[in-house]
């Protein structure tokens, strides 16, 4: 973890409102892992007060990239920033999604904007694992497409792919195409991870999931982000410490 | 090189007079990647209870206008993981630890003091009289003038290292306070904790913490803050140190102007855990731009006319 203040390369609305933003860190793009955040101060006035986490979604040699929905106060800021102004960046923090050898085949499920880490995971997993990618939203125009490939498709209004959520879509896989994943990575919304966290405890599927949680040091000072554990000595751990990506198995759901 | 830019409680000399303020800090050793912590006059550690604390549920924390309303509830390891795990650390830092304790009996402070006493690591003891986020988690005492007095008085006696105060600010006069903790032979007040505080998610219509109201802190309160400093200082002789929304260089000088001895940064290490070293290196500036060449030319300088404060009446 370093605080840096780096240079902002691009800035590019890939999607109606869903922005990329490229910035250039040597020492953040060789020490990140899939699944690890950054916490960015998007400006020095106290509007917003607090730094802003967000996942690193690729790393593109010496470049990073963030992706992000442009709705609150400090992602409209930052969407007006011009190419060469800085930010004010501490990362890589956190622990990220766990890799073990033999894994033959992961499913990677994404809800929403909850996909951001996804593309770093998949660049990394591509050559390692049989990858297989779902993306969940309410409507079409809702799902998030960057730099991932061969996903299916779930939405609850039925507008695009299977008409239903992410969890009846990986039972079809599975049931379909008669396989079972080694292990399942997740992001998006917490209702939609504790799904994902029952189906694969019923399933004793291992599960890694990055939980999402209001934060403001990033880095353990505040205690402001706890998730609760299946753990008698100690109810609550902290997202950004023990997170954002814990085993589904430790949390009490 | 300004003179009195170090300065003493008993016999313990602290280097210089930026502190950072119990949890905001953790223990030290999170930062020490970020930050030379060395360069601190002190750190004053994350509160401490007999027993670890789980905290309380989310929601803790919500941002605010220039500010943050939190509401951990003294989630903390414990006295005797402190003294097994943290305290070690301690050793190789050139920096002064102030041990934060907070308790719900006068015998609960009074304990996990006697347990810190012995160790060298701990230079002196900041008493938690103000957190009002959990129930008997100091606030009670700290806004009842009686228990105020008496654990202000059974701490006292379980110690000769400096004790410093921690007030809330969430009282009628908090110069009353002051003078308890004066009269009841504390080396120095911290002023101020959180306000108390709260936010309302309007389309839920749920409060924004689990436990409806929270601390406020940051840069919102500064002028809150500065406003007590000013009620305590002058009302009592023993030193104040300041805290509440101190964020520059320029915030921490307005508390040594309105009289602090020594200032501690709080919220504003979330923004950015260097923040000491900037208002170090700011307050050096100033000091050699405006001939300052001693500290104490600085400390309560306020050129005003008290008589016409409307204050002076608790004064």
């Amino acid at each position: 973890m370093k605080q840096e203040f780096v240079k902002i390369q691009k800035i590019e609305e890939f999607q109606s409102g869903i922005f990329e933003l490229t910035f250039a860190s040597k020492y953040i793009s060789k020490n990140s892992k899939p699944g690890q955040f950054l916490n960015i101060r998007v400006d020095n006035s106290y509007q917003p007060f607090l730094r802003r986490p967000f996942s690193i979604s690729n790393i593109d040699e010496d470049s990073v990239k963030i992706i992000f929905n442009a709705i609150g106060q400090g992602t409209k800021k930052l969407i007006h920033k011009n190419i060469n102004d800085e930010l004010d960046v501490i990362g890589p923090l956190g622990n990220g999604f766990k890799y073990e050898e033999n894994t033959k085949t992961a499913f990677l499920i994404g809800g929403g904007l909850g996909i951001a880490p996804l593309p770093f995971l998949s660049k990394f997993l591509k050559d390692k694992t049989n990858i297989f990618t779902i993306l969940g939203a309410r409507t079409s125009n809702q799902i998030i497409r960057k730099d991932l490939f061969n996903f299916s498709v779930a939405t609850d209004d039925g507008t695009e792919g299977f008409h239903g959520n992410v969890v009846d879509l990986a039972k079809k896989i599975i049931s379909e195409k008669n396989i079972t994943p080694d292990v399942i990575y997740a992001c998006g919304p917490t209702p939609m991870l504790k799904a994902i966290a029952n189906f694969a405890n019923q399933n004793n599927i291992k599960c890694f999931a990055s939980w999402e949680c209001e934060m403001a040091c990033g880095i353990g000072l505040c205690q402001g982000c706890p998730i609760e554990f299946n753990d008698s000595n100690k109810k609550y751990h902290l997202v950004c410490k023990e997170g954002p990506v814990i085993e589904t198995s430790k949390i009490k759901l | 090189m300004i003179k009195n830019e170090s300065f003493k409680l008993r016999d313990v000399n602290f280097a210089n007079r930026i502190f950072v303020a119990s949890g905001t800090f953790g223990y030290g050793d999170e930062v020490s990647d970020l930050v030379d912590v060395n360069k601190l006059g002190a750190i004053v550690t994350k509160s401490l209870s007999l027993k670890p604390r789980d905290g309380n549920p989310p929601p803790r924390i919500t941002e605010t206008s220039c500010g943050m309303l939190n509401s951990i509830g003294l989630a903390n390891i414990g006295v005797e993981k402190y003294i097994s795990e943290k305290i070690p650390n301690f050793k190789n830092l050139k920096t002064k630890i102030i041990a934060n304790i907070a308790a719900s009996s006068v015998e609960e402070y009074c304990t996990v003091l006697e347990k810190l006493n012995p160790f060298d690591e701990i230079a002196a003891f900041e008493i938690n009289l103000s957190c009002p986020n959990v129930k008997e988690g100091g606030l009670s005492f700290g806004t009842n003038l009686k228990s105020f007095e008496i654990i202000s008085r059974e701490v006292r006696k379980k110690t000769s290292k400096p004790i410093i105060l921690k007030l809330t600010p969430n009282v009628t006069h908090i110069s009353e306070f002051a003078k308890i903790a004066e009269n009841e032979g504390a080396d120095a007040i911290s002023v101020v904790n959180t306000f108390v505080g709260m936010a309302v998610n309007i389309y839920k219509r749920t409060p924004k913490l689990s436990t409806v109201t929270g601390g406020l802190s940051g840069p919102a309160i500064k002028p809150l803050a500065l406003a007590k400093v000013y009620e305590c200082v002058r009302a009592v002789k023993i030193p104040v140190i300041g805290i509440g929304g101190i964020a520059s260089w320029e915030d921490a000088i307005e508390f040594f102007i309105v009289g602090a001895t020594a200032i501690q940064i709080g919220t504003a290490n979330y923004l950015n855990p260097a923040t000491g070293e900037f208002i170090l290196k700011g307050i050096s500036d100033f000091c050699e731009n405006q001939k300052i060449d001693d500290f104490n030319n600085l400390i309560g300088s306020l050129s005003a006319d008290h008589s016409a404060s409307v204050l002076k009446t608790w004064l």
